[in-house]
């Protein structure tokens, strides 16, 4: 059943795909990265409705730690092939094999901040002129002054003082040659939008993020999935709960939420209810108060 | 999700400082409407103990960049986001001071909603008028003022009532269509969510309700239909799509359009989004337009309905602010985009800058950051427009430095120029507007005024003779340009015989030809003007408002009008071309001063008596004036 017309999502939905079709007609090789959250899922989705009946004109690029869950990229696989999309991996493996970027040592290692430097290879590798993210204002403090359209030296860098005053619908995407842009097509939605337009569009999402059964460790106030990539710290064991996750990202960072919710219309109610963010779950926010700030400036999505 | 009313989005914008009350404001909004999570609110205590606060600074809340943290200023545009059941709003919070004038305009081009917040021990500020008049400017039709901090004031109703009255009479030189207030504390939350016990004298809503029940769409225009080609969808050769947000009114299919530029028309074939056809598109919709006919249109075109369609023009005249570090630089051909359409265009005039405290309007070559001015923009193509307080999609612009790449300004269209713009630069603003061929550019004088003049030795003038017929005009003029001329001056007599020889041959002598006799010698002496002579008429010109006209043509202090003040019964006695005596016989139907009437100079520069007076006397007295006015050399 489609939206209704006065809803707030009708509305987010119309400037979404504005901004995604802005994108293609001002930029020569756009990309869109897709990291398996329900985020870039959307993106997806919406760019899908953007175009059609032609094909999402803009290549899927996914920046992987080698750290996935397994069931992301079973999902990133199924979803490019129904597209019938095109997908660019970028391997952080590689870019560490190439001596570009080194393994994080202590007792919590993850691969999470070497994402910038192959993220930024790979937009250079595939001379991209722009590079859609799903990243939202209501996420992080830093994000609530992004634009929708962001601007990027050419060292792929953002700087908070120096960004484009953004008007009405007028988005400037002119730029000297090296430079690229940012684009965050979902910059207006909140948690609860993006999980209500889920519901009513009726978006398939991985299993991840419905309550299932898993082995996690407790470690400084979340819950780190078993896998091949976490360790156990002394003193430390696995416990099996009943746990969802709210974000999807690095298995090594991305801690999972006790919940019960198995279907879309109980993890909307488990967001209204909520009292943490999301990135509540997320160890990589917890460095300093200006961690995502920082970066941000390095390039970071 | 299926309740009769769906919830629907609210764009507001805020204005202040700290001091106001703004961060509480919006801190007691979001963590009221549980839009702060736990997380949230224990770093902001962590911050808060951190910098040795004794209290939950809320601020640290908003003020999301670390150079804010740093220096305690809001310095950008924030994007807040609550919700309740009724609706989804989206707060622009920007700061309030004037050098952030730049970020005040960013957060209200999208709002449909200002709040002001006023301090109640402090009554209306400057700053309070400044956030009315970026209120108004960017559009937004409805403005709620927050009276805050009414606990320190001991929730005083007369304190309350005395901002009302001030403010109401402020926003009334506006034109601000919905003015609301509402007495709060932000602090104690008194009339924000729940309503105050503390002033039981205030019946009105709380500004939560009124938030939640304000009418939404208001900035829409829902009458024009104007649809801005986004992209072209051509997945294969039998589908040809036209991608666009609908920027105002609605479409439905099977009803008649016209492209334009290219003026092509055609019937709507489908509208189409992903889910399907629709039968009809409204304002603020994605959607694609098939056509009937295959025509040329790509992005920048403009779909519109035969019947209603958008101005057009090259020449427009516009209010912008300036956004950049960087001033404006004259004559740099910036990229301009308005709806989906680029082209180059310059800043042919600078008309004036408003002061956005006192609403003043000041003479100033170009604009700096956070300007708020006047201008005349010239296009090397049209662009398709509507005025901007009528249609905020299709009235706005961005200007982008074509190095840098920056958005150096921002704009809203007001309409076409009304040719102003021809006026030499120095001509005061309030001339007289001129009619233009169409389609013509003016592209301004090869040499400029000021060379001429140096060569010549003395400034250009026109001395415009006004008087009765028989009064002596043409007697001192030509006397004068002889004395001129025999000293070396570049002059020009244009007499009322002469060019009605020629030029103004077809022209009779009913008022209406009167005028346009007049409006043509005042263009060909202007043209003399420019040309750098010292330009002599002589016309009886019986009308204030031509001589005004043949005025407004030069600078102003260039323009001498010299009444030649010679009384009717002396002009009879005179009759040198036998003129009055067949007025009197009723052989000439418009005689000036016999059965048409005279309109004297109520202020000529020049004045001058005839009757009993030389000749040469009078051109002295004139030659006199002249040096006075520095349009000749001081005599040596």
């Amino acid at each position: 059943m489609p939206l209704d017309r006065r809803s707030h999502l009708h509305h987010l939905e119309s400037e979404s795909i504005f901004v995604l079709r802005e994108v293609a007609a001002q930029f020569e090789r756009p990309v869109l990265l897709f990291s398996g959250g329900k985020d870039s899922i959307l993106m997806v989705h919406l760019a899908a409705k953007a175009f059609a009946p032609a094909k999402i004109p803009f290549l899927l690029v996914h920046i992987d730690t080698g750290h996935n869950f397994p069931e992301t990229l079973e999902y990133r696989d199924r979803l490019v092939a129904g597209h019938d999309a095109q997908l660019h991996v970028g391997s952080v493996q590689a870019s560490i094999d190439a001596g570009r970027s080194t393994e994080e040592t202590g007792p919590n290692p993850s691969r999470n901040r070497l994402q910038t430097v192959t993220l930024l290879d790979t937009l250079a590798e595939l001379k991209a002129d722009a590079a859609l993210g799903g990243g939202r204002r209501d996420e992080e403090k830093a994000r609530a002054k992004e634009r929708f359209f962001s601007h990027r030296d050419r060292f792929g860098q953002w700087d908070p003082k120096n960004q484009r005053p953004e008007l009405w619908n007028l988005f400037n995407g002119r730029k000297n040659p090296g430079e690229h842009f940012r684009v965050f097509p979902l910059s207006n939605w909140t948690e609860m939008d993006v999980w209500q337009y889920i519901a009513a569009e009726d978006v398939p999402m991985p299993s991840l993020y419905f309550s299932h059964r898993r082995e996690v460790v407790r470690r400084d106030g979340t819950l780190l999935a078993r896998s091949p990539h976490n360790a156990l710290l002394d003193g430390e064991a696995w416990e099996e709960m009943t746990v969802r996750f709210r974000t999807i990202g690095d298995a090594t960072c991305t801690g999972a939420t006790p919940s019960t919710a198995s279907t879309l219309e109980e993890i909307i109610a488990e967001v209204a209810a909520s009292r943490v963010t999301e990135r509540g779950g997320r160890h990589d926010d917890k460095h300093s108060e200006a961690a995502m700030e920082d970066r941000k400036k390095q390039g970071y999505f | 999700m299926s309740t009769d009313k769906p919830m629907d989005l609210l764009r507001l914008s805020t204005a202040g400082s700290v001091d106001d009350g703004k961060s509480t404001l919006i801190g007691r909004l979001l963590y009221d409407t549980k839009s702060i999570f736990e997380d949230q609110l224990e770093a902001v205590e962590d911050a808060s103990r951190r910098r040795g606060e004794g209290y939950v600074n809320l601020a640290l809340l908003t003020d999301g960049l670390r150079a804010e943290r740093e220096q305690n200023i809001t310095i950008d545009v924030a994007y807040r986001y609550f919700a309740t059941p009724k609706r989804k709003f989206i707060i622009a919070d920007t700061p309030g001071h004037i050098q952030y004038t730049r970020n005040m305009v960013t957060g209200a081009s999208t709002a449909e909603l200002a709040v002001i917040l006023i301090d109640a021990r402090n009554g209306v500020l400057t700053q309070s008028k400044r956030h009315g008049f970026i209120a108004s400017l960017l559009g937004i039709p409805h403005i709620l003022v927050a009276v805050n901090k009414m606990d320190l004031v001991d929730w005083s109703e007369e304190v309350y009532d005395d901002i009302c009255a001030e403010y109401t009479a402020f926003a009334e030189k506006l034109g601000v269509d919905d003015l609301t207030f509402v007495p709060i504390s932000a602090l104690k939350g008194d009339n924000v969510v729940d309503k105050s016990a503390n002033m039981p004298w205030y019946d009105g809503s709380t500004l939560l309700h009124y938030l939640e029940h304000v009418n939404v769409g208001a900035h829409r225009n829902l009458v024009d239909f104007r649809f801005p080609v986004q992209y072209v969808l051509r997945p294969h050769q039998d589908y040809r799509g036209y991608a666009g947000r609908v920027a105002s009114g609605s479409i439905r299919t099977g009803e008649e359009i016209v492209v334009l530029p290219s003026g092509r028309r055609s019937r709507i074939a489908s509208v189409d989004t992903a889910d399907g056809a629709v039968d009809e598109a409204v304002a603020g919709e994605s959607v694609a337009l098939t056509l009937d006919d295959e025509l040329d249109i790509s992005r920048g075109d403009m779909i519109v309905r035969p019947l209603n369609l958008p101005s057009v023009g090259q020449e427009l005249d516009a209010t912008i602010c300036w956004t950049s570090e960087e001033p404006m630089k004259a004559g740099t051909q910036y990229w301009v985009r308005q709806t989906t359409r680029e082209a180059r265009g310059f800043i042919s005039r600078v008309v004036y800058r408003i002061d956005v405290d006192t609403l003043h309007r000041e003479e100033v070559e170009g604009f700096e950051l956070n300007d708020i001015g006047r201008i005349h923009l010239t296009m090397s193509k049209p662009l398709f427009f509507d005025r901007y307080q009528l249609n905020r999609e299709t009235g706005s612009f961005i200007l982008i430095d074509p190095h840098s790449n920056a958005t150096v300004a921002v704009g809203m269209l007001r309409g076409p120029v009304r040719h102003e713009v021809d006026l030499p630069a120095e001509t005061p603003a309030a001339a007289v507007p001129r009619k233009t061929s169409p389609d013509v550019v003016w592209q301004g004088w090869n040499i400029a005024l000021p060379e001429r003049e140096a060569r010549n030795g003395h400034k250009a003038a026109v001395l415009w003779l006004t008087g009765l017929s028989g009064s002596g005009k043409t007697t001192i003029a030509s006397a004068l340009e002889r004395r001129l001329f025999g000293t070396g001056h570049r002059t020009m007599l244009l007499d009322g015989d002469q060019v009605r020889h020629g030029l103004n041959g077809d022209l009779g002598f009913s008022d209406a030809d009167r005028a346009e006799n007049i409006r043509r010698v005042g263009e060909v002496a202007a043209l003399f003007y420019r040309q750098g002579c010292l330009v002599m008429c002589t016309f009886i010109s019986p009308f204030r408002e031509d001589r005004d006209r043949a005025r407004s043509l030069v600078a102003g202090d260039r323009f001498l009008e010299v009444f030649v003040d010679t009384p009717l019964e002396e002009c009879e006695r005179r009759d040198p071309k036998g003129l009055y005596a067949r007025a009197r016989k009723g052989e000439i139907p418009h005689m000036t001063g016999i059965s048409s009437p005279y309109e004297a100079p109520t202020s000529p520069e020049i004045r001058v008596q005839t009757v009993g007076r030389d000749v040469d006397a009078l051109v002295d007295e004139i030659v006199e004036a002249l040096r006075a006015r520095a349009i000749l050399p001081a005599q040596e």
